[in-house]
């Protein structure tokens, strides 16, 4: 038999009518599905027992409770703490993404000493042994020559054991130079000084208010504790209150408001005045306060040089509606008024924050329902009283030298100082130590910044991850991340009422990192003496117990403390203080550059997608970015049409953006809701370091922008700068 | 000129009428081996459990029958196979001469290591599937999905499919895919049966079928009220 072409046609017809009706083709069909769920790049949580701890998120202020969720040592998931005073049970994308800095790429593994040129990413790993021994020993050169005031540190703020053992360390070594990232706090801080003789923090009960007159404040966007805000917004949407947005851009929160007011950028003092003015002469003002202290002065400062009309000038808002919404805002039962722009991350114009409080005071909210209350600094650091020898003595005595407490009496710390007087060659530092700050993103100018870290033959980064600062350092001496250490963390983000939070090792650390405080403690303990007698505690851990007495139980059992009172906010208040003078004849918050080589202005803008402080976006929440914020790698500008028309910028295309401190390349994105003239780019991209799922996405606002000195608080109040825009 | 070609054709193709037929029915045999047959061989490769275990001995050893090893930790979960924790309880020291238990002891017990055990009826990642469901609040008992396992004096080879690394007890052994317990098959479908159709207080007796679209008119009342139909957001409650 002759096996032709037919033969063998007909023996693969046979097998495939055969195959069809054996399982093999269905079971194949299956496994190869399951198969390719199953892939081992697929991430998979392990299988084995679960548990639940509570603790703190410290991504933002917002000191959010979370319930961290385990698989046997593993975390796996973080969650909103169910009944938590502020969030209760909600919680924003950051915190979601915690466990991606947990685990993520971007951490420092081990202490690491610079190798290469600073900057160039070339690292020696070192024991914790030699790590301390090296800051050691150039601490203590530099403090046997005398020079004890040219060490600085830089951390995130001022509250909180981690923050005042650096105080304490400076303090006991002989430096004033404590610093601390500047934000809205700063500006709040220095009005309740000024306006009612206190020191203490601005609270608001936002959850009463019936209406919110917000002066450009990103109520969702970050402002304050975000999760918070959030929930007070929903709160108020639900129950018909009203919420007006001031701000010269459509954001987010003007969105979601009950009406928008555009406003020329930089005015937002006068438009404060110009309602006080309104509710003054029409006697819409509380009564009660009107007999307090400078009421007069006041009063003839908004009726002589805050008339409607004039306001009307300044703002660019129409009389009519200055009018309505002062005698709307007046007549509200519960009305409150806030600010400090987006996330509030820059203070602000002091005479901005005055006048607002002013207005909160006119209508009689302070220490009311719905109104503005007081949050006190932390008041359970109760250390020993600290032995000065000498060289501590005169080293404190030495003026700061960013100039707060000297040339700006009412200021504790400006940051916002430090590049210029370094860069200019009006001070110097030997040695600066960072934590929980990443300066060399986050402060305006961060080029001059850097310049001046340049300058700097010694920067410590304690930096938990590869962020700017710690790329550009000397020695990094890992901090353990939030889930692995215990720290107390106070949190004043204008709430009503103080909390204590406790963030507590969920997991144990998952490389060769040491708490910030141990590290602190054992730097003071290898120095010896007076410094080693300053710290009297065997760890960090016995410090924060010994420190937070009772409360520690509580705060172990619960993960928060909270006494559910308000404070009052006390003092004598003064309507009219000194630094209000200058509001006598009213100039609006200058922006730098000439008009003529930058016609536009250039505005940040913040969104609740974009981290911009310390911590930089992780890869879950960046891949939440806009495609009108960040596209193909770049930044997006928004413009108004109109703008765009007449620079011939269409949607999408490729420009320059140039600014008296910086020029990037960006994407023109045509947007009716920006004033004309202005163009406004969104804060928290364009890092250089993190991993690569952050770096190189964008460019830094930052980069662009530098610091202006408000008058009367020194702080930055820089709310934009002069900008051009150029077709590629 | 024409005709003679045509011829020729014809006569050719009368001619392999018969081997054609037969080469197709031997293609027909051999697929049919290879699919019913050498095709399982292939597809899964056998493992060994590490140690042959007994569970008879243990069943009677212990009080609770299945749940004193393997038992609900205090939030619901579900522990599955105990770990060595639970074994040194009775195994810190071996228990006779047999040498599987010298083997546990001495590799496992005595070095703190876990033993790898290979788990038959483990589910892909995606699957959520709460034991305490089905066990308390359903009361359905082991043997349901897990047979007679509790009554096997060696551990079973355990059959690993190369591709998508499952035991095979998930397809079930029959490679058809067609059962005849309700224990012999763990794919979706299985769970389907219930969970498609049954409602509030009913029953369903098990199709020998793995297809879901079959009507199935097998539903018998019983005492449970829980609701196992998974109507809104079905998919959900179990793929996570
Ligand atoms: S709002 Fe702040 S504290 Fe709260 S979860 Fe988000 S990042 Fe964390």
């Amino acid at each position: 038999m002759k096996i032709g072409r037919r033969s063998f046609l007909s023996f693969v017809v046979g097998g495939a009518a055969g195959t069809a009706i054996t399982p093999l083709p269905w079971k194949l069909t299956d496994d190869s599905s399951i198969w390719s769920q199953n892939w081992p790049w697929t991430p998979v949580p392990p299988d084995g027992e679960y548990s639940q701890s509570d603790s703190v998120c410290t991504l933002c202020p917002g000191g959010c409770g979370i319930t961290v969720r385990k698989v046997d040592d593993r975390v796996v998931k973080i969650e909103g703490m169910k009944g938590h005073p502020i969030n209760d049970g909600g919680l924003c994308l950051m915190g979601l993404s915690g466990l991606q800095l947990l685990y993520g790429p971007t951490r420092v593994k081990t202490p690491l000493k610079r190798v290469g040129k600073r900057g160039e990413g070339k690292w020696e790993k070192i024991s914790w042994d030699e790590a301390i021994s090296e800051v050691t020993k150039k601490l203590a050169d530099i403090r046997s020559n005398g020079e004890s005031h040219a060490v600085g540190s830089i951390v995130d703020s001022e509250s909180g054991t981690v923050p005042n053992l650096f105080k304490r360390f400076l303090t006991a070594y002989g430096s004033p130079n404590f610093m601390t990232m500047p934000s809205i706090q700063d500006s709040y801080g220095m009005t309740l000084q000024l306006m009612h003789g206190v020191s203490a923090q601005a609270g608001f009960d936002a959850e009463n208010a019936d209406f919110i007159l917000s002066f450009g404040s990103g109520i969702i966007d970050g402002w304050g504790s975000p999760v918070r805000m959030f929930k007070a917004n929903s709160a108020w949407k639900a129950n018909g209150k009203k919420v007006v947005q001031i701000e010269p851009r459509l954001s987010n929160t003007a969105a979601k408001s009950d009406k928008w007011i555009p406003i020329k950028p930089g005015t937002e003092a006068a438009l404060a005045l110009g309602l006080a003015n309104v509710i003054i002469t029409n006697s819409l003002d509380s009564k009660k306060i009107s007999q307090s202290t400078g009421f007069e002065s006041f009063k003839k400062l908004v009726q002589n040089e805050y008339s409607t009309d004039k306001v009307s000038k300044i703002t660019g808002i129409n009389s009519a509606t200055i009018v309505s919404l002062a005698k709307n805002f007046a007549r509200a039962s519960k009305p409150l008024a806030i600010c400090g722009k987006g996330q509030g991350s820059i203070p602000g114009n002091l005479n901005e924050f005055m006048a607002v409080h002013a207005l909160n005071a006119l209508v009689g909210n302070i220490n009311e329902d719905g109104g503005v209350w007081a949050v006190t600094e932390t008041d359970y650091i109760k250390w020993p009283e600290l032995e000065m020898d000498s060289v501590a003595e005169s080293g404190m005595q030495k003026e700061r030298i960013d100039g707060a407490g000297s040339e700006y009496p009412h200021a504790k710390s400006l940051l916002n100082r430090l590049a210029e007087v370094i860069n200019s060659g009006d001070g110097s530092l030997e040695v600066i130590f960072v934590s929980g700050a990443n300066p060399l993103y986050s402060m305006p100018d961060s080029k001059a910044m850097k310049t001046a870290f340049d300058s700097i033959p010694f920067v410590v980064s304690f930096s938990s991850y590869m962020d700017e600062t710690a790329g550009n350092a000397d020695l990094i001496l890992p901090n353990h991340v939030y889930l692995e250490r215990y720290e107390d963390v106070p949190t004043l983000a204008g709430l009503s009422k103080p909390i204590v939070g406790l963030t507590r090792p969920v997991v144990k650390p998952q490389f060769n990192t040491k708490h910030v405080g141990d590290v602190v403690m054992l730097i003071a303990k290898a120095l010896g003496g007076g410094m080693a007698d300053a710290f009297p505690w065997e760890s960090y851990e016995a410090c924060l117990k010994e420190t937070l007495g009772v409360k520690w139980d509580v705060l172990v059992k619960k993960g928060f403390e909270f006494n559910g009172d308000k404070c009052i906010l006390e003092g004598d208040f003064n309507f009219y203080p000194e630094a209000m003078k200058s509001l006598s004849n009213f100039s609006p918050v200058s922006v730098e550059g000439s008009v003529i080589s930058y016609p536009l202005i250039l505005i940040p803008y913040d969104s609740i997608r974009l981290a911009n402080g310390y911590i930089g976006d992780p890869p879950f929440a960046i891949k939440a970015v806009e495609d009108t914020v960040l596209k193909d790698k770049n930044s997006c500008v928004e413009i108004n049409p109109k703008t765009g028309k007449e620079l011939g910028l269409t949607e999408g295309r490729y420009a320059f953006l140039h600014t008296p401190r910086g020029k990037a390349k960006v994407k023109v994105h045509l947007y009716e809701g920006i004033m004309p003239g202005i163009v406004a780019l969104p804060r928290g991209l364009g890092h250089t370091a993190y991993d690569k799922y952050l770096a190189g996405k964008g460019c830094n606002f930052n980069e662009l922008i530098g610091p202006t000195e408000d008058p009367v608080s020194g702080l930055d109040a820089a709310w934009g700068i002069r900008a051009r825009l150029t077709k590629v | 000129m024409s005709t003679q070609d045509d011829k020729a054709k014809e006569v050719s193709a009368d001619g392999v009428a018969g081997p054609i037929i037969l080469f197709f029915i031997l293609g027909l045999a051999a697929s049919l081996v290879f699919g019913w047959i050498i095709f399982p061989k292939l597809l899964y490769s056998q493992k060994k459990q590490p140690i042959d275990f007994n569970h008879v001995l243990h069943v009677e050893a212990v009080e609770e029958g299945c749940e004193s090893c393997h038992f609900f930790r205090e939030d619901g979960s579900f522990s599955g196979i105990p770990k060595l924790e639970q074994c040194v309880d009775c195994h810190e020291d071996a228990q006779g001469e047999d040498p599987n238990e010298i083997k546990f002891v001495e590799e496992y017990v005595a070095n703190g290591r876990e033993v790898p055990w290979l788990v038959y009826a483990r589910q892909p990642d995606c699957v959520f599937f709460s034991h305490a469901a089905h066990v308390k609040k359903a009361e359905m008992d082991c043997g349901t999905c897990h047979g007679h396992i509790g009554e096997s004096e060696h551990s079973r080879v355990y059959e690993e499919n190369r591709i998508t690394g499952y035991s095979r007890d998930i397809w079930g052994k029959n490679i058809s895919g067609l059962k005849k317990h309700t224990w012999e098959r763990m794919k979706m479908d299985d769970c389907a049966e219930c969970h498609a159709t049954k409602e509030i207080g009913t029953d369903v007796e098990t199709l020998p079928w793995p297809i879901n679209w079959l009507p199935r008119p097998y539903e018998k009342q019983t005492g449970n009220q829980a609701r196992v139909k998974t109507v809104k957001e079905a998919c959900f409650v179990c793929h996570k």
